[in-house]
């Protein structure tokens, strides 16, 4: 019988395997940063442990870094003990650290790929669940607890049961303005976000291999948020392409060697899914959410669901508490709903090709009155990279803030929050209560439809401009 | 860990589906670099309603969590499972978990029960008729027994249930094969990255 992509991937990073017992499974690259990680190094510490490979390990600040002032010590005594602690750990057991105002500094998910770290073929694993951007390369890359984190240092394995297959497959082509964090969220309300618990995704089809490598990892990332704990994509030209020439990418006769593995790196014509799931790009419009889980989506042209639509008693509760925290009523067009903040940036959606297509829409426009535009690098190269493309001009000529690097609004570890009550378009990962501050409510976007909000002031595709 | 074999107490009805690890703690928690504190953080922001079912007093001292399906949805957070041990939880009852929360619960001793959706809400209506109802988790037995006689079954594969009960550490239990590591790294490729 044929195998997966990710039946391969698996298996080639099997160490030991026994009946009854779970796989001993080898990861080729262990990502760090300062919130999941304290606990773990402690652990070693109790135990009198090393790292196995620190040659395999790389970590960075960036859930809790304030995205002004940087090279000012962190205000918050709390953020600043955390990230403080990550240094000391990255000193003590000698692990390569990119600190804040480090050039190489940015979302752990966002250096990875840059630094040409991420690569086919690999197991990457991170204490945060969205490690499954990595994926978009055909690298098994998952999230982990901070008790895998401290057996990933200990023993650059993990003890693990392989998971099931799933494939969505995505045919035709995505219709004009329609981007790859629709065709996702298209995809979470399709399955739900339990839809993919136990499985791994791969993404295929005509639409999928039309995306950037950028597009791939937005689309990757969410698959956490489809309840999958990776996604991934088969390596291709497009791969090699965007990999060639990166600091940690192979060269020479390693690069020939190394592409003619990773092109051995597709599910055969005869693997078998556990489920499959198949959607037509060519439906497809502009997507956002309208509730507090991710899978509460709906096209911008929908009205607001009316939860007694909703068939399923268990969906229709969830439904009914969500419009009651997000401030909705049933019917009302998603079009007409205003929001007072706009954030672009995360590891979803803080690329370079974001930026630029958030760019795209407000240059020549101005941010609308009473609404705060945030733009957040997901890292200091996306950052220079888009000062070099003259980006940062454009956001703030139009009125937006202009951010250093990290997480900030997706999860409001920082300063970066919304207030009680406040509503925002974001380009990232969560709309969960409370996700992006206490109280806050959050409608999930891509780049462009962020950037068409903020300058008319309510939900807008740039169509609609 | 803390090792798992027979526990009876009282439970809990949380009657939310997405349950995500977002609210069972707040990111703000995050911030600490120990791992003490967290029951405080629990529920932090449903925890201001004074209705919220954790601020019933019938349901102090609780010990089994009771919920909708999809629980422990989202961020890989391990403090969720810390402030639900923390708080006084031995066990968490849903429909469906997610993956990472249902791991990081399985390394720790918190058990994740799964069980079907109506079998839960039933349970969760006995629940509210008589919250002093006692329950127990005989995990040799896989045996979930009510103080009035029904038993329930749940699965969980022997590896785990052998962990949990006696208790075991992941780390040790693989650093027994360590050569096998060793032997393995020598036929890694030759172009895998290096982060020195």
């Amino acid at each position: 019988m044929g195998r997966t992509l990710a039946d391969k991937v698996y298996d080639a990073h099997v160490v030991r395997s026994a009946e009854g017992e779970p796989d001993v499974l080898y990861i080729d690259l262990h990502l760090v940063h300062e919130v999941t990680s304290p606990q773990a190094f402690d652990g070693l510490r109790m135990a009198g442990r090393k790292i196995r490979r620190p040659d395999l390990t790389i970590a960075t600040e960036d859930h809790n870094v304030p995205t002004t002032d940087i090279l000012a010590p962190i205000a918050d005594p709390v953020s600043r003990t955390q990230v403080e602690t990550l240094r000391k750990n990255c000193a003590e057991f000698g692990v390569r650290l990119h600190p804040m105002g480090d050039a190489g500094q940015g979302i752990v998910h966002v250096i990875g790929p840059q630094l040409g770290l991420t690569q086919p073929g690999m197991t990457v694993v991170c204490g945060d669940s969205h490690t499954s951007t990595h994926g978009a390369f055909g690298a098994l890359a998952f999230g982990i607890g901070t008790s895998e984190v401290e057996h990933v240092l200990a023993t650059q394995t993990l003890s693990q049961k392989k998971p099931k297959m799933m494939a969505v497959t995505v045919n035709g082509e995505l219709p004009y303005g329609v981007t790859a964090k629709d065709l996702i969220l298209a995809i979470i309300a399709r399955i739900g976000t339990g839809g993919g618990q136990g499985h791994i995704i791969e993404y295929r089809g005509e639409a999928i291999r039309a995306l950037s490598m950028e597009g791939r990892m937005t689309v990757c990332n969410m698959s956490i948020e489809a309840g999958a704990r990776a996604g991934m994509i088969a390596p291709d030209e497009t791969t090699f392409a965007y990999l060639e020439g990166r600091p940690h990418a192979p060269a020479g006769a390693e690069w020939e060697a190394a592409k003619e593995y990773w092109r051995s790196l597709r599910s055969d014509d005869d693997a078998v899914f556990d489920r499959e799931v198949v959607i037509d790009a060519s439906t497809l419009t502009p997507f956002v959410t309208w509730g507090t889980n991710p899978g509460q989506g709906a096209p911008l042209s929908a009205n607001v669901p009316d939860p007694a639509e909703f068939e399923d008693p268990t969906r229709r509760s969830a439904a009914e508490r969500a419009l009651q925290y997000m401030g909705l009523t049933a019917g009302t067009p998603l079009r007409d709903i205003a929001v007072d903040t706009v954030f672009v940036g995360s590891c979803t959606n803080g690329r370079i090709e974001d930026l630029r297509a958030a760019a795209a829409v407000v240059k020549g426009r101005k941010v609308a009155d009473g609404v705060r535009m945030l733009v957040v690098p997901g890292s200091m190269k996306v950052k220079a990279q888009a000062q070099e493309e003259g980006l940062d001009a454009v956001f703030t000529e139009a009125g937006a803030e202009w951010r250093e690097a990290g997480c900030s609004m997706c999860l409001g570890m920082n300063p970066d929050q919304l207030k009680p009550g406040e509503r925002s378009a974001s380009t990232s990962n969560r709309n969960f209560e409370g996700r992006q501050g206490k109280g806050g409510r959050t409608h999930l976007v891509s780049p462009a439809v962020a950037a068409a909000t903020a300058v008319t002031g309510h939900l807008a595709a740039p169509a609609d401009l | 860990m803390e090792a798992f074999t027979v526990h009876t107490g009282r439970a809990v009805p949380l009657r939310r589906s997405n349950v995500d690890t977002d609210q069972i703690i707040p990111a703000v928690w995050l911030k600490q670099v120990s791992r003490t504190g967290f029951e405080k953080g629990l529920f932090s922001a449903w925890r201001e309603d004074p209705e919220f079912v954790l601020n019933r007093p019938e349901y102090a001292g609780a010990s089994i969590l009771v919920a909708g399906p999809d629980f422990g949805t989202g961020s890989s957070r391990e403090h969720a499972v810390w402030a639900l041990q923390q708080y006084g939880f031995r066990a968490v009852i849903s429909a469906r978990f997610g993956d990472i929360f249902r791991n990081n619960a399985t390394k720790m001793g918190l058990l994740p029960i799964e069980l079907p959706e109506d079998y839960i809400e039933g349970l969760q209506d006995k629940i509210e008729a008589n919250p002093a109802k006692e329950f127990t988790i005989d995990l040799p037995a896989r045996e979930l027994r009510c103080d009035e006689g029904g038993v329930r079954s749940f699965e969980i594969d022997d590896y785990t249930r052998w962990r949990l009960t006696e208790g075991l550490d992941d780390i040790g239990l693989t650093l027994r094969h360590a050569d096998d590591i060793t032997v393995f790294e020598k036929s890694r490729q030759p172009w895998l990255p290096v982060t020195a």
